[in-house]
């Protein structure tokens, strides 16, 4: 039964929510959700990607032979990276500089070939376009998410973005950073417990 | 920096998989079950020395002669991909008994971030040739050990009762975790 626009739309926000529950492109969640600010710039930036790469695939999709089409998707993909990186070098150059690796790292993202591979392909342009949106829509989220507890933990304080920022320590003023969060072993721990807390609501 | 510091800070200090979270998903996927585990670790290994030098040339010699520093991020997954389907080529020509060992761990490198990520990483900390290649070597190899700890505490925790929604990649994301803490006190060494 084919699906609406809709549907295909908002199953990327629950249903096949990228890291929780495809736990796919677990990299770049792992690694830049120190902040809420940079898992959101990072969320945007594999939404663009994921967006212009679906819409160009299922466009191609008569045209690209069968036995290469890996490799032609990840050229494509490959193509939208370079033209974010170029992007976020021109107008966010301080964000740009802090996702560092992880930004040409959106090339080998399993979540972008994976849906390439799985929708792309095989659908039209608009129900990919509200595919990729979905998706990217839906990582975006997560990694926000996952960036803001790390942050409002580890830090204290939560920048939304820019200027918008809300302080723990303000409203709790015995509250005590706890800085592990934001290092290297709170960010598997946390994610671990953020896939439980999934677990236990979706069952 | 030293030879001997850079072979300390890509093995431990600043291991691929848990102090940068490069290669998450071989990581959580291969780790089930030693054997997959090694295999995946010798397929990063082998791949990754010569992925690392190939980049490493191709950026110093084409790229930035040219002044086409811009492609970085397609050539080099060009240079990955194609390089991972003629190691695989060769590999079942060649050494067949090496390839029945590799053979599904191959295909999936392309798509392994640890491999695209060290190349990145060579050329951003603006190493010389032969630093790139210790780097290269001795990141992949703390690739595998980091793989290979896990795969050894997975299995135990298969004969664990864990309770339902912590099961499977939940409970072995905060494993890795509790693997990461004890990396983590290499912190400083270097």
């Amino acid at each position: 039964m084919p699906k609406t626009l809709v549907q295909e739309f908002t199953k990327g926000l629950w249903q096949e929510l990228p890291p929780f529950r495809l736990v796919l492109g677990l990299c770049p969640t792992l690694g830049v959700t120190t902040s809420m600010e940079n898992g959101l710039g990072m969320g945007i930036a594999t939404t663009f990607v994921l967006f212009g790469s679906n819409i160009l695939i299922s466009m191609l999709r008569s045209v690209i032979p069968s036995k290469v089409r890996i490799a032609c998707f990840i050229i494509i993909i490959a193509s939208f990276v370079t033209i974010v990186e170029l992007l976020m070098q021109a107008y966010t150059y301080p964000l740009y500089l802090k996702l560092g690796v992880f930004i040409p790292l959106i090339v080998v993202n399993c979540i972008l070939l994976g849906r390439a591979e799985a929708f792309a392909c095989k659908n039209n342009v608009s129900s990919s376009m509200a595919d990729g949106l979905g998706i990217g829509i839906g990582y975006t989220l997560a990694l926000g998410s996952l960036g803001a507890i790390r942050e409002l933990l580890g830090h204290g304080s939560v920048t939304v973005w820019g200027h918008l920022s809300y302080n723990l320590m303000s409203a709790f003023p015995s509250y005590h950073p706890f800085t592990f969060m934001v290092q290297a072993p709170g960010a598997f721990i946390c994610l671990g417990l953020m896939l439980c807390l999934i677990n236990a609501i979706g069952d | 920096m030293g030879y001997f510091e850079l072979i300390i800070a890509c093995v431990f200090v600043n291991n691929i998989l848990l102090a940068q979270f490069l290669g998450n998903c071989p990581f959580l996927g291969t780790s089930k079950k030693m054997e997959t585990a090694v295999g995946m670790g010798m397929a990063v290994i082998f791949v990754l020395v010569m992925a690392g030098t190939i980049t490493w040339v191709v950026y110093a010699y084409i790229l930035v002669k040219f002044g086409l520093v811009y492609l970085r991020t397609i050539a080099f997954i060009v240079i990955i991909a194609s390089l991972v389907q003629f190691v695989e080529m060769f590999l079942k020509k060649s050494i067949p008994a090496l390839y029945a060992g590799l053979g599904i761990f191959l295909p999936l490198i392309t798509t392994n971030c640890a491999v695209m990520g060290v190349c990145v990483l060579n050329i951003d900390k603006e190493f010389t040739f032969l630093q790139a290649l210790v780097a290269s070597t001795f990141y992949a190899v703390g690739f595998g050990l980091a793989l290979v700890l896990f795969a050894g505490l997975r299995e135990r925790i298969l004969l664990a009762r864990v309770p339902k929604p912590l099961q499977d990649t939940s409970i072995a994301l905060i494993t890795a975790g509790m693997i990461s803490l004890a990396f983590f006190a290499f912190q400083g060494m270097v």
